[in-house]
């Protein structure tokens, strides 16, 4: 209610039949202030992200490589090579299986573990922080800590040490392809790390909850539990789940670090962004292909966020 | 109140990421090259190395630079992932002058490196042809070889003669004795974290009878000999046999010293480490026969290495050519030291070789033999993209089980495109 009345006053607009002195700053000093800070940022812009972009479309119709100034016009022969390989569709199938299954547990946990430290009537700033750390822990150490301490698969690793304690057989986490157990340790590191972050986020929106609305909905005789969790909170945290949500979609596609350092550059498991990594960058350096692919998957990402974008009603006003 | 106590920082906090922003900007523009206190009357080089296992490698590497009268030379020694960052230093004049790496034709043809025949005219005799053709492509000789290292199999001689194993001498016994030598804290065979598909795939070839690609560079590969050697692969794969996840990779002895497994893939350069770890309880063999000989099977061993190049970006060319004639051919002292005192590595030259002491005894002297019998280079016209298909090929018909005869013609059909741009 508080936030409608705030945005009706904001919506009208300055009287017009009573003309008023406007106080006004010298022109200059505020072009100057705007440049001062949209300058770098907007410099930053151009220079690291709309110039790599126009470079690799220039790039992907040459044949580049091991250069980045390539003079043999190809045409779209780098498009066609890229679309017809069978290995960087299996990549995009790898991607989609990996984000139809880390979005929804990502969100759910996170939601739950904030709900959990809600409720929390002692220490609550201590089990908050304790579950944020990790967040500021970067993928590279994470991964390290993953693969060498507790996933490694010889008899001194952690989860070993445990099956051994139990008299089980030791386990080569990451190289077991049947079954796929490197997902556990790809899908556990990933949950670690970001779990803090998006439960701040839930957090947060889930206090912003008036207290009101759970009482009135427990004089309507809603049980504290499901039905209020269902009919009150979920409501509530609509729009923050949406951003969660979103920003899970665009960290899945981003998928690299934890592939990179657990798994390297296999054929068993590949994410798009390894693939070209590769491609371009890593062994083959090869910018033509490279920057073909790199298009089609942006093409891809636009599309799904587009259809995301819609289907969510993200950016629309919510009444 | 709050408010504007709120916009307030908020302002603050812009201003102080765009200063921020500025003063990175400001400070990446003068990063420290690394060459300032030279002397200003000679020319500044830059030397890339990747980072030896080693101790002592680093030292001796800037020892040399130190060395040399006619230039200010610089060294790089880069941890990690050191093909992509060499790969994207040679795309600009900031990168290396001299560097080391393995040959392909690619590097050749798209103007990466130049050639270095004119150094090379005195001392090429003195080079074994193996060495001498995986550096060259049209006529032209574009690296000087630093070092050969033999990548072959180790063994604990306890280990086995405990089990009563023989050494394997056919790729089927080295299947039986992986498998009789698994225990429940010892594995038989270590070929590193990815199962041997990419470090084991050409002595495989090899050792079938076949190769990467055939003199005319047509693939080499193919048919129901590769399928038959992927399913043993399989077999060994599939037997549990095999170490998995150890803390350190194949190039590395630590797996085979701290008695994780029996058996191990391994280079010369880590003997040291291993006659240290265990004495006399260790031997070497090489990739056995996959097949019986009369259908094409041998024992094969890689003839791995480093070479040393010049880029084509440097901005001084000739003193960089001069740098590598001076350390890399004249400087016998240096490279007799680059190849014995760390590791053990054998002398690209012959001359040299045969001087080597170290090399003329035990477990060392018969790595060398080895290697002299069934010693395979690396051929420059195999791309690393080729390379990826073929990993990609063992990875998934060894690992995952795949069909292998679609797997096989796809990796097939991307070599031969491959091969057909390089031809047109």
């Amino acid at each position: 209610m508080v936030s409608t009345a705030l945005k009706a006053e904001a919506g009208r607009p300055g009287t017009p039949d009573r003309p008023r002195p406007i106080r006004r700053r010298p022109v200059r000093g505020r072009t100057l202030a705007f440049w001062l800070f949209v300058g770098p940022f907007l410099a930053g812009l151009v220079f690291f992200t709309f110039v790599p972009i126009g470079w690799s479309l220039w790039l992907s119709f040459f044949e580049a490589q091991n250069t980045v100034t390539p003079t043999e016009f190809v045409g779209l022969r780098n498009y066609t090579e890229m679309l017809a390989d069978p290995e960087f569709r299996r990549s995009m199938l790898t991607f989609t299986v990996f984000a139809a299954f880390i979005i929804p547990v990502t969100t759910a946990l996170s939601l739950a573990l904030a709900l959990l430290v809600n409720r929390v009537r002692f220490m609550q700033a201590f089990f908050r922080s304790a579950f944020f750390i990790p967040a500021a822990c970067s993928y590279v150490v994470a991964c390290m800590i993953w693969r060498l301490s507790i996933f490694n698969g010889v008899r001194f690793g952690l989860a070993n040490t445990l099956l051994l304690h139990f008299d089980l057989d030791t386990v080569a986490w990451l190289q077991t392809t049947d079954p796929p157990l490197y997902w556990l340790v790809l899908i556990t590191v990933r949950l670690w790390l970001q779990l803090g972050f998006y439960m701040i986020l839930f957090l947060a929106a889930r206090q912003r909850i008036p207290g009101q609305l759970y009482e009135a909905a427990y004089l309507d005789g809603a049980s504290p539990g499901w039905q209020t969790f269902r009919h009150v909170t979920l409501p509530a945290l609509r729009a923050t789940t949406v951003a969660v949500v979103l920003l899970n979609l665009i960290a899945a596609y981003q998928a690299f670090d934890e592939f990179y350092n657990l798994m390297g550059n296999t054929a068993i498991v590949r994410p798009p962004l390894i693939y070209l990594y590769n491609t371009a960058l890593g062994a083959e350096q090869d910018f033509g292909r490279g920057s073909a692919g790199a298009l089609i998957l942006s093409g891809l990402i636009v599309i799904v966020t587009l259809l995301q974008g819609k289907f969510l009603r993200l950016g629309k006003r919510e009444d | 109140m709050r408010l504007s106590h709120q916009r307030l920082n908020r302002r603050r906090l812009l201003a102080l990421g765009g200063l921020a922003a500025v003063g990175a900007a400001t400070t990446a523009c003068g990063s420290n090259t690394g060459r300032d206190g030279g002397d200003p009357n000679k020319v500044d080089l830059s030397q890339w190395y990747h980072q030896y296992g080693e101790a002592g490698t680093q030292d001796a590497a800037t020892r040399y630079a130190t060395e040399y009268p006619d230039a200010n030379v610089s060294i790089q020694w880069i941890p990690g992932d050191y093909d992509a960052k060499l790969a994207s230093g040679l795309l600009s004049e900031d990168g290396p002058d001299v560097f080391e790496s393995h040959f392909n034709s690619q590097m050749a043809t798209s103007g990466q490196v130049v050639p270095l025949d004119d150094i090379m005219a005195d001392f090429k005799s003195d080079f074994s042809e193996i060495d001498l053709f995986e550096n060259t492509w049209d006529g032209k000789v574009y690296g000087v070889k630093m070092i050969d290292d033999p990548q072959l199999f180790y063994y604990r001689k306890s280990m086995l003669t405990e089990a009563g194993l023989a050494v394997p001498t056919t790729f089927d016994e080295l299947i039986a004795a992986a498998d009789a030598l698994t225990g429940k804290t010892v594995k038989g065979l270590y070929l590193g974290n990815t199962a041997g598909a990419g470090v084991l795939n050409r002595p495989l070839l090899w050792s079938a009878g076949q190769d990467l690609l055939t003199a005319d560079n047509k693939i080499g590969f193919g048919g129901e000999t590769t399928i038959a050697a992927l399913a043993k692969f399989r077999t060994l794969h599939e037997n549990g046999s095999l170490l998995l996840g150890a803390p350190t990779d194949w190039w590395d002895s630590a797996a085979f010293t701290q008695g994780l497994c029996a058996m191990q893939w391994c280079g010369m350069w880590h003997m040291p480490l291993i006659q240290e770890a265990l004495g006399d309880d260790f031997g070497v063999f090489p990739m056995p026969p996959v097949f019986a000989p009369a259908d094409g099977g041998r024992p094969s061993i890689v003839n791995g290495g480093w070479s040393t190049f010049v880029s084509a970006k440097s901005k001084n060319v000739e003193a960089a050519k001069a740098f590598v004639k001076w350390l890399w051919l004249e400087q016998v002292a240096h490279q007799e030291d680059w190849a014995l005192s760390y590791g053990f590595h054998i002398p690209p030259r012959k001359s040299l070789a045969a001087k080597a002491t170290k090399l003329q005894s035990g477990t060392a002297a018969e790595t060398v033999a080895l290697s002299q019998q069934y010693g395979i280079g690396a051929n420059p016209a195999w791309t690393t993209t080729m390379n990826t298909a073929l990993n990609d090929l063992v990875t998934k018909v060894v690992r995952e089980g795949a069909d292998a005869t679609a797997e096989l013609a796809t990796a097939t059909g991307k070599i031969d495109d491959e091969l057909a741009k390089a031809g047109g």
